[in-house]
């Protein structure tokens, strides 16, 4: 790969708690992160797990705690609020709430307009012309450009918000969660557009989701965040067809699939517990609290690096997995536990 | 056997400012005891609705027509005091959202005892050690310490649990789950449907379950009744109707949801289903789906199709019904 797009290195993210409460939220601790040219990366998590934070720090509209931000080979970290004006032409962001991110009070025209004012990219007829071609990429009707934010419905706000977001043609686009809000029929309407967008303008996107079927239909390569680190990372075939951290598996296998037959006779991973709190977060592997295979006090105790661990690019981080990259089988230790049957 | 819950010919209807809005339109379900039956459809499909019709939680602004029996009590014609009895007794209910539905100012062990003070008519102190055990019941660590915790200080996961606990605190015969792991995330979502699993196994509870997400029906429903715009549009056993679907609507939306797992794990494209969902004034004389079908004929924009078995076991209202994939790739903006 020439030139990577993106590359995290290191990155924290810590928030302090009010004194009252006292103590530091690890939102993110600690994540390497590279997207190349026209790769779309997933990052998935369940919620807490630090993903959203990775995506507001890349684009910076939250203040990294440490570490470094590089796009296009410009370290971003410290630049300015006027230095980072001309950045937002390289980088564009996508949010999940396709209500609360348009401007009520002005027009779809205007929202998709507005960047390209702001950057002096375009100016009157070339703007005007500009503002239909996008609306029409995005497959919206060109009269709907008059209408405001509360007249569409929530696949049409959300291809609004693409639309304003590629108007400048950014290298890499940070899309958290654009789907998870829409209706089924209209998320793959959505889905198929945002691939449809990056076959042709070509840039990266960082796709921040938890839907691993949604990631799994539209990523190059994943990134499993849990506790604000990354434990899992390789392309998108060897993730979902031989996952090695016992996290990934758990993930994967408590994920339902439409189909009944498969659905209710394959091997299920049900972890006990919630996602324990980021504010203490457990010692050593953050994961050992709810690891069906967690042995303590080595698990307990040490942090396990993220490796490669098959000298093919696959990143885990777990103790448990051999030299020769065998995962720990995660199916075979679940005693199946009935909480009805103790009554 | 007879149904635990019929309802039939059930008609919503809302006065709003813009005038008359049909929300459900002549809807008949029934659910046998211990099994599940999942009501599926896309926001505005009306299956929220038919659930709080059937608790009769629906806002004054809403005439409901049609009868709904539990066992052999009719719902509809009950007064306000007999519904309430019923009401956490009989007929229960789990709310997708457990931060809005749990009072925050009181603590959980108070809010599940009052079902049990209410309706078996326990003490104070009897009610408190029963939601130890339905906490318990409901996996929830540490029932004991967490029994006098008030809702903020519980995780989303947490809080179903105890929507669930009290939703089943007097073993009810019929349980409505309105999207009850929508908001949660797969870890928990995978607990929580075992829960709901164990229910029905140990107490014979049938439960309603109202999701959009078809892997839940596929995880844990019996039978399968597919809605749109106020109408059934499809019913079936579950792995008959994910097998062979025959409405439009079913083929697209099962065709919607990403599975990378089929097609040698190379899908191209998601099928989409072009246009909107109809807001419905009156009764419609033609078949609702039929502006964003392909299938459509003269016929279909014409009359309304009737729900007709086509399989031993499988209703579907189409005049052209068949389980192939319906041509969706010229589509309109959705």
């Amino acid at each position: 790969m020439s030139e990577n797009v993106l590359e995290v290195r290191q990155l924290k993210k810590y928030f302090s708690l009010p004194r009252s409460s006292g103590g530091t939220v690890h939102a993110v601790d600690g994540v390497d992160l590279t997207i190349g040219q026209g790769e779309v990366v997933g990052l998935v998590g369940e919620s807490g797990s630090g993903k959203s934070t990775v995506g507001k720090c890349i684009v910076r509209l939250l203040e990294p705690t440490e570490g470094t931000i590089r796009l296009q080979g410009r370290d971003i970290t410290t630049a300015s609020r006027r230095q980072l004006r001309g950045v937002r032409t390289e980088m564009q962001m996508v949010f999940q709430d396709p209500y609360s991110t348009l401007n009520p009070r002005m027009t779809i025209g205007d929202i998709v307009a507005e960047p390209l004012q702001l950057h002096k990219l375009a100016r009157g007829r070339e703007l005007d012309t500009k503002v239909a071609g996008l609306l029409d990429k995005v497959g919206l009707a060109s009269h709907l450009r008059h209408r405001y934010p509360h007249e569409l419905s929530g696949g049409q706000r959300q291809r609004a918000g693409l639309a304003r977001s590629l108007s400048v043609e950014p290298s890499l686009l940070v899309a958290d969660e654009p789907v998870s809000a829409l209706d089924v029929s209209v998320q793959a309407a959505v889905l198929n557009l945002l691939m449809d967008l990056q076959r042709d303008m070509g840039f990266s996107c960082l796709f921040i989701g938890h839907d691993l079927a949604t990631v799994e239909f539209l990523c190059d390569r994943v990134a499993v965040m849990y506790l604000g680190r990354i434990v899992e990372e390789v392309n998108t075939t060897d993730l979902f067809r031989a996952p090695k951290h016992p996290y990934t598996q758990s993930l994967l296998s408590a994920a339902v699939v439409p189909d009944p037959k498969l659905q209710r006779t394959r091997q299920r991973i049900v972890l006990q517990g919630d996602i324990p709190s980021p504010i203490n977060p457990p010692t050593g592997c953050t994961f050992h609290t709810r690891c069906p295979v967690a042995q303590i006090p080595l698990c307990s105790d040490t942090s396990p690096a993220l490796t490669d661990v098959t000298g093919r690019s696959h990143f885990a981080s777990c103790h448990l997995i051999t030299a020769d990259g065998t995962a720990p089988d995660v199916t075979h230790s679940q005693t199946t536990e009935n909480a009805w049957s103790k009554n | 056997m007879t149904p635990r819950l019929a309802v039939k010919d059930l008609s919503v209807r809302f006065g709003t400012d813009e005038g008359e809005i049909l929300a459900v339109d002549r809807m008949s379900f029934s659910v046998e005891p211990g099994e599940v039956l999942a009501l599926v459809g896309e926001s505005g499909c009306g299956k929220s609705v038919t659930a709080m019709s059937v608790l009769r939680l629906l806002p004054s602004i809403a005439s409901v027509s049609g009868s709904i029996l539990l066992d052999d009590t009719e719902l509809t014609t009950l007064s306000t005091a007999e519904m309430r009895e019923i009401r956490g007794r009989d007929i229960s209910m789990i709310f997708q959202e457990p931060m809005t539905s749990l009072n925050p100012s009181f603590t959980i062990g108070f809010q599940i005892g009052e079902v049990l003070r209410r309706h078996e008519g326990m003490s104070r102190r009897q009610a408190r050690e029963r939601a130890i055990e339905l906490l318990e019941l409901v996996r929830m660590p540490a029932p004991r310490s967490r029994v006098d915790e008030y809702p903020h200080q519980l995780s989303g996961g947490m809080r179903q649990r105890v929507m669930i606990a009290m939703a089943v605190a007097c073993s009810p015969k019929v349980l409505i789950a309105d999207e009850p792991t929508t908001a949660l995330d797969v870890t928990i979502q995978a607990q929580i449907l075992d829960i709901l699993r164990d229910l029905r196994a140990r107490v014979g509870t049938s439960i309603v379950l109202i999701t959009h997400d078809l892997g839940v029906v596929a995880d844990i429903a019996d039978r399968v009744e597919v809605m749109y715009a106020g109408h059934k549009v499809e019913s079936g056993p579950v792995d008959d109707l994910f097998a062979n679907p025959q409405h439009p609507y079913t083929v697209g939306l099962l065709g919607a949801v990403p599975r990378p797992d089929l097609a040698g794990g190379i899908q191209v494209r998601l099928q989409e289903i072009p246009g909107l969902v109809p807001v419905l004034r009156s009764e419609p004389e033609a078949c609702v789906f039929a502006p964003r079908c392909v299938r459509a004929t003269a016929e279909c924009r014409e009359a309304m199709p009737p729900l007709e078995l086509l399989q031993p076991r499988q209703h579907a209202a189409c005049f052209h019904p068949g389980s192939r994939v319906a041509d969706y790739s010229e589509g309109v903006s959705a």
